[in-house]
């Protein structure tokens, strides 16, 4: 480990704390009832109905325009041969592939089975995939601003109006801010072109083609809807679609500054930004503790290689403390982009990355899927421990009860659910053990950061595993379908019952949620009940994986 | 019922230890779902324990102590809960007791001859006579005459008490004793209805139901169990895949350690044991949820008198108005208040006596005129003149435009900003003066308060006093709060006012008139002194009629929470120490390297499993003290309390398991078990 990597994942952290507050308040602006300069006129085009909706209604809103997405965006993969801007003329994409594609980007998820230059025409990837990193994108952070009227809401029936609310946040927010990445990604070097390839003529003499497209215009929207697909299969490993350090630090930045900005957005709504800054305080530990295992494992080195560092799988031009925080934050924040191979980690490095991700997306997380995820956690918290200071557990004086309790869980145990059991099936089975291409512990970690990073909604690929078979496109999709509206759902329904209940002054005798305490058990909570339930998995795969390397042994 | 009791006595641990057993029966398990998850699996462990030993297959004596701890844990939580309602049945069966003989001497009507029937064939409605001597046959209200009553049966209270029909005295309470002098009593409650069979349901469990707090608690450790049977469950695939396999009483093993069976083993006993306490201190709420409540109070509605002040205010001064001779005040003073038996009349002519001997009694033909809410002043009427005494502003209203209104204000005014209470005087239409009643605050009101305050609940007091008087007092005490000159309605409206505003309001009462408010509010204690209106009004009574304790009843309530919390947070935290127990041990066969998760360094996987097993279990009965006595309850902010009980029993539910597994591996390696 480094000085200069230390300064680096400071100034990270730094960066995001400070652009933290200033994208709470552009968010609180898109959260906020007043209307916007042309707000009227598209939903008097459009028709649309922006009438204030129950839970429900809210929900089947978002259900309804996230199942149109899929059939959409699996019909343009489809019909892909037929359509236009194919330069390549790739044909029709297989229907697994396209279903299991389909799925992966409405759900914000981007795990691509498929690799992206070689597969898909540029329609495909700009009117298909790239429209879909918008909206999915937009779908979250709707449900983050429902549920956050939930709680600064006092005895009020509706959530908002999912309409008005996705297209706000993607035409309004997402759109510009996009255009104006796009143009500073084109600046530092990223193509943006719609010809197939360019061809070159290397030093020896030899021709080579090498593709290129819309590159840059994708890249801005999978980091910052973090998303995570990228347009080339190496994703932002690829020198064109992360051309420098520079690049590097805006695409790690734009995956967090989003998730960062919606805590403060939070504390803004409540009245009490303290409120936002913990929970957001509360997501850095747990990512700082990630980060600095992850960095230590990877600059350790494989003892039995006797080098003094791990670079297999890194791009040198990053080299270890970059791409141990590049993994770190994009599994985190459940976008999934990578610089560098995850496969190649030492495991316990890998095992941050898994980690990370079986946290349920909560270390500042996707777009406003980690932010409604970690108040969950919070309910979670706020009633295992707030009956200790007598009185009915309260969380920014909402109630926590029952019903809450019943949802809370329901979101909780859905991940394990679908993570452990979806494992648990491919490691037994044939078609399932066809998947993995290495053996021993590491082929099991091979299967389980999969069903972890499509449930939990990340699409970051270990690597070394074949995904593009039937079995694996259609239980990815499975767990990523599970994994989104498993979560979604119990949320609007917690916050449909929130938004009635009036809210509780909040006076000394309240459960404090501000402060290092609080802190302290919100990660403790969110470490035993979220994470410890995947210690049996971590232990038959990367922790064994390691015992073994430390043991001498290979397979 | 006052005296303490013993937690574990030898008939009360026997008969708990046979309950335990009882409760095995899987209808009443299933009200404990992670219990009942419990006993199925151990179940099924049993049954391929004994399939084990039929095939010879297996390590059948260390399956065999897998599956006898497994029992003993689904008993250990049965006895908890057990031992729990054991201490109420003791109590129940004395209570039954009275009431087993009550017979009535129904009348058929008032006045008329009595018939002699048994107490159950009573009907709402019907009239008995009680006799001195006689225990009171039904909960009602007394129509006509005069009694004491010895009311020990239901408050252990042996002083007797007067009852009288009428006032706010009148409500009587079955198997109470008369002592003195005969009543007639309206029965109120039919059979199997009234107060004491209430309780007896009360302290025997029998009708408890679970509160809100502990039903989403109950659902959580549902949640927390199905979690746990995903990541356990699981396991065997997983085994598989890394090409071995785990023994299903190793993998039952290892899903109990996990599950909160702790927790879910003294839940109940939590719940019956904190009405226990209210029920010992005293005081009889009618549901767990009512006890729940008064850990949630936001706002104390403290009556004054009694709470705040020390019984009752004395007059210690007559002020005349100018040109009023200091006589004609004390003497029309005097008159006024021969009539008004309460401690503050009393008061006055006990100091006009003795400023002015020779007072004679009420003259012939003199006609009291009586308190009421509306008037708000007393008096006598003598032929056609009236003297009366109450409230300045009431008198003012009476006699709006009498000569000296404005000395009288100010009068009044110099007395309430000492603290004093103004009582004016007037003569027919002429204003003699004032009397300067004083309160005395009671010793130690003032920590109280800050106390209270600590814990974020703001008192508000009430008093019929004018503003200036309850200010000076409010300052004096230390309450947050005050409502002067409050009338019935006024408390009902500030009630309502506070719960709009999302709080909760606690209040106590005795009178007809306090029943409205008693409903409304979030807890209401009603005195068992006060009318049978009251007491169906609130949500708990108290026995003692002592309003102080509206205080300590709230302490109560937050105890239970807090025990309940604590005990989930050390439940949960215990799973990090258990996992490390575990999980080296199963998985040490198919990675040897994994043999360094063994952080405890325990003997060996059998012995590490049966360790774990063995905490998980017997952690049980060593909380069940805890369990019914209740976390230490200290007044503080909620940051306080949290940093303190998580200090306690977080980090102790991280290190204890962790120190006792370690032992029991000790103790089992040494005894060769495994």
């Amino acid at each position: 480990m480094t000085l200069a990597g230390w300064t680096l994942i400071g100034l990270f952290l730094a960066m995001i704390i400070a652009l933290a507050r200033p994208a709470g308040a552009v968010l609180f602006r898109l959260y906020d009832d007043r209307p916007l300069h042309g707000e009227a006129l598209l939903h008097r085009l459009l028709g649309s109905d922006r009438a204030e909706q129950g839970w429900l209604a809210y929900a089947a809103a978002v259900v309804a325009f996230n199942l149109a997405g899929i059939a959409l965006l699996f019909a343009i993969l489809k019909l892909q041969g037929v359509l236009p801007l194919n330069p390549q003329g790739l044909p029709a994409v297989d229907s697994w592939l396209a279903f299991n594609t389909a799925v992966s980007f409405v759900t914000n998820t981007n795990w691509q089975n498929y690799g992206g230059e070689t597969t898909l025409s540029h329609f495909s990837q700009m009117a298909g995939l790239t429209v879909q990193n918008f909206l999915s994108a937009a779908t979250g952070i709707a449900v983050a601003f429902a549920f956050i009227r939930a709680l600064a809401r006092s005895g009020v029936a509706t959530l908002g109006n999912f309409w008005v609310d996705v297209s706000r946040i993607a035409l309004w927010l997402l759109l510009p801010v996009c255009i104006v990445l796009t143009l500073a990604y084109v600046a530092m070097g990223v193509p943006q072109t719609l010809a197939g390839s360019v061809t070159a003529t290397t030093l020896e003499g030899a021709e080579q083609t090498i593709a290129v497209g819309p590159v840059a215009s994708q890249l801005a929207i999978k980091m910052l809807g973090t998303n995570g697909g990228g347009f080339f299969n190496v994703n932002s490993a690829h020198p064109l679609e992360n051309p420098s350090a520079l690049s590097n630090l805006l695409q790690m930045l734009t995956i967090f500054v989003g998730g960062a900005g919606l805590t403060l957005t939070f504390g803004r709504a409540v009245g009490n930004l303290r409120q936002g800054w913990t929970i957001l305080a509360a997501m850095l530990v747990l990512f700082v503790a990630g980060v600095t295992l992850l960095y230590w494992a990877e600059a350790a080195g494989n003892p039995l290689l006797g080098l003094a560092t791990n670079m297999e799988g890194k791009e040198v031009r990053f080299g270890i403390a970059a791409t141990a925080l590049f993994a770190a934050v994009t599994t985190a924040a459940s976008c999934g982009a990578v610089i560098g191979m995850h496969d190649s980690f030492m495991p316990l490095g890998g095992l941050v990355t898994l980690f990370n991700m079986q946290l349920s997306e909560v270390i500042v997380g996707g777009v406003g899927a980690g932010f409604y995820g970690i108040l969950i956690y919070a309910i979670l918290a706020v009633f295992i421990a707030g009956l200790m200071v007598g009185r009915t557990p309260e969380y920014v004086g909402k109630k926590i009860e029952a019903r809450e309790m019943t949802l809370a869980v329901i979101a909780i145990a859905i991940l394990p659910l679908m993570i452990l059991g979806l494992t648990a099936i491919a490691s037994v089975t044939a078609a399932g053990l066809a998947g993995p291409l290495a053996a021993g512990p590491h082929g099991f970690t091979e299967i389980l950061y999969a069903y972890s990073s499509a449930v939990a909604n990340n699409g970051s690929a270990f690597g070394g595993l074949s995904g593009n078979t039937p079995f694996y496109n259609a239980t990815l999709a499975l767990g990523m379908f599970v994994g989104r509206f498993g979560v979604i759902l119990p949320a609007l329904a917690i916050a449909g019952g929130l938004a009635a209940k009036r809210r509780q002054p909040v006076g000394p005798g309240s459960f404090p949620t501000t402060g290092a305490l609080w802190i302290g058990l919100l990660t403790a909570i969110i470490l035993i009940v979220g994470g410890l339930t995947f210690l049996p998995a971590l232990a038959l795969g990367p922790i064994a994986d390691q015992a073994q390397i430390a043991a001498g042994m290979t397979l | 019922m006052t005296q303490p009791r013993s937690l574990f006595t030898g008939p009360l641990l026997a008969t708990a230890a046979r309950d335990a057993v009882a409760k095995l029966n899987p209808a009443v398990l299933i009200r404990n779902p992670v219990m009942f998850v419990t006993a199925i699996v151990a179940t099924l462990s049993t049954v391929l324990w004994i399939g084990g030993l039929a095939g010879g297959t297996g390590n059948p004596v260390f399956e065999g102590q897998l599956v006898f701890w497994l029992w003993l844990t689904v008993l250990f939580g049965n006895f908890a809960e057990a031992i729990a309602e054991g201490r109420g049945k003791a109590q129940a069966a004395s209570l039954r007791a009275t009431k087993a003989d009550l017979t009535a001497k129904r009348l058929a009507v008032l006045d008329g001859d009595w018939q002699q029937v048994p107490a159950h064939e009573l009907a709402v409605g019907d009239l008995v006579l009680v006799d001195s001597g006689d225990l009171i046959p039904a909960d009602g209200e007394v129509v006509a005459g005069v009694a004491s009553v010895n009311e020990a049966a239901i408050t252990g209270e042996s002083a007797p008490v007067i009852r009288e029909g009428g006032g706010d005295r009148s409500a009587v309470t079955a198997g109470t004793r008369v002592i003195a002098d005969r009543i007639t009593v309206r029965v109120t409650a039919g059979a199997g209805q009234g107060f004491l069979d209430r309780m007896i349901a009360l302290v025997e469990g029998a009708s408890r139901q679970k509160t809100p707090n502990e039903i989403a608690l109950t659902i959580l450790l549902a949640g927390l169990t199905l979690i746990f049977l995903t990541a356990v469950g699981t396991l065997p695939a997983f085994a598989t895949y890394a090409g071995g396999s785990i023994a299903v009483p190793v993998l039952v093993a290892l899903f109990v350690t996990l599950i909160p069976t702790t927790i879910s083993g003294l839940l109940s006993a939590i719940g019956i044991a904190g009405m226990d306490r209210l029920v010992r201190f005293n005081v009889l709420a009618k549901s767990g949820r009512a006890v729940e409540a008064a850990g949630d109070i936001d706002t104390l509605l403290l009556d004054k008198t009694g709470t705040i002040t020390v019984g009752d205010r004395q007059a210690t001064a007559f002020g005349p108005l100018p040109g009023i001779a200091d006589h004609e005040l004390i003497a029309a003073a005097r008159l006024a208040s021969l009539a008004d038996e309460t401690p503050e009349g009393r008061s006055i002519v006990v100091l006009a006596d003795s400023l002015l001997p020779g007072g004679e009694g009420m003259p012939a033909g003199a006609e009291p005129i009586a308190f009421t809410s509306q008037t708000r002043v007393s008096g006598v009427q003598i032929g056609d003149r009236a003297l009366v005494k109450g409230a300045t502003d009431a008198i003012l209203r009476r006699l709006p435009d009498a000569a000296g209104a404005d000395a009288l204000r100010r009068a009044a005014e110099d007395i309430a900003r000492t603290g004093g209470t103004p009582l004016a005087v007037a003569d027919g239409t002429r204003l003699l003066g004032v009397v300067h009643l004083k309160d005395i605050v009671k010793a130690g009101i003032r920590e109280r308060f800050g106390e209270l305050r600590r814990v974020g609940i703001r008192t508000v007091m009430i008093t019929g006093d004018n503003p200036l008087t309850a200010a000076s007092i409010a300052a004096e005490s230390g309450v947050d709060d005050f409502l002067a000159e409050a009338t019935p309605e006024d408390k009902l409206d500030l009630i309502r006012r506070e719960q709009a505003g999302g709080k909760l309001v606690a209040m106590c009462g005795d009178g007809t008139n306090d029943a409205p408010a008693l409903a409304q509010s979030n807890v209401g204690v009603a005195m068992n002194t006060g009318t049978q209106a009251a007491r169906e009004a609130g949500n708990m009574v108290d026995l003692d009629s002592d309003p102080t304790k509206l205080i300590e009843i709230v302490g109560l309530g937050k105890q239970m929470l807090m025990t309940r919390g604590a005990l989930t947070t050390f439940s949960i935290a215990n799973d990090v120490a258990k996992y490390f127990a575990v999980l080296p041990a199963i998985f040490v066969a198919l990675y040897p390297g994994l043999g360094a998760l063994n952080l405890m360094r325990l003997g060996s996987p059998e012995s590490a499993i049966l360790s774990a097993i063995i905490f998980n279990a017997i952690i049980i009965p060593l909380l069940v003290p805890l369990a019914l006595r209740g976390v230490n309850y200290r007044a503080g902010d909620a940051g306080t309390l949290l940093a303190r009980n998580l200090a306690v029993y977080g980090l102790g539910g991280l290190v204890a398991p962790f120190v006792g597994i370690k032992l029991i591996d000790m103790a089992v390696t040494t005894l060769n078990l495994a």
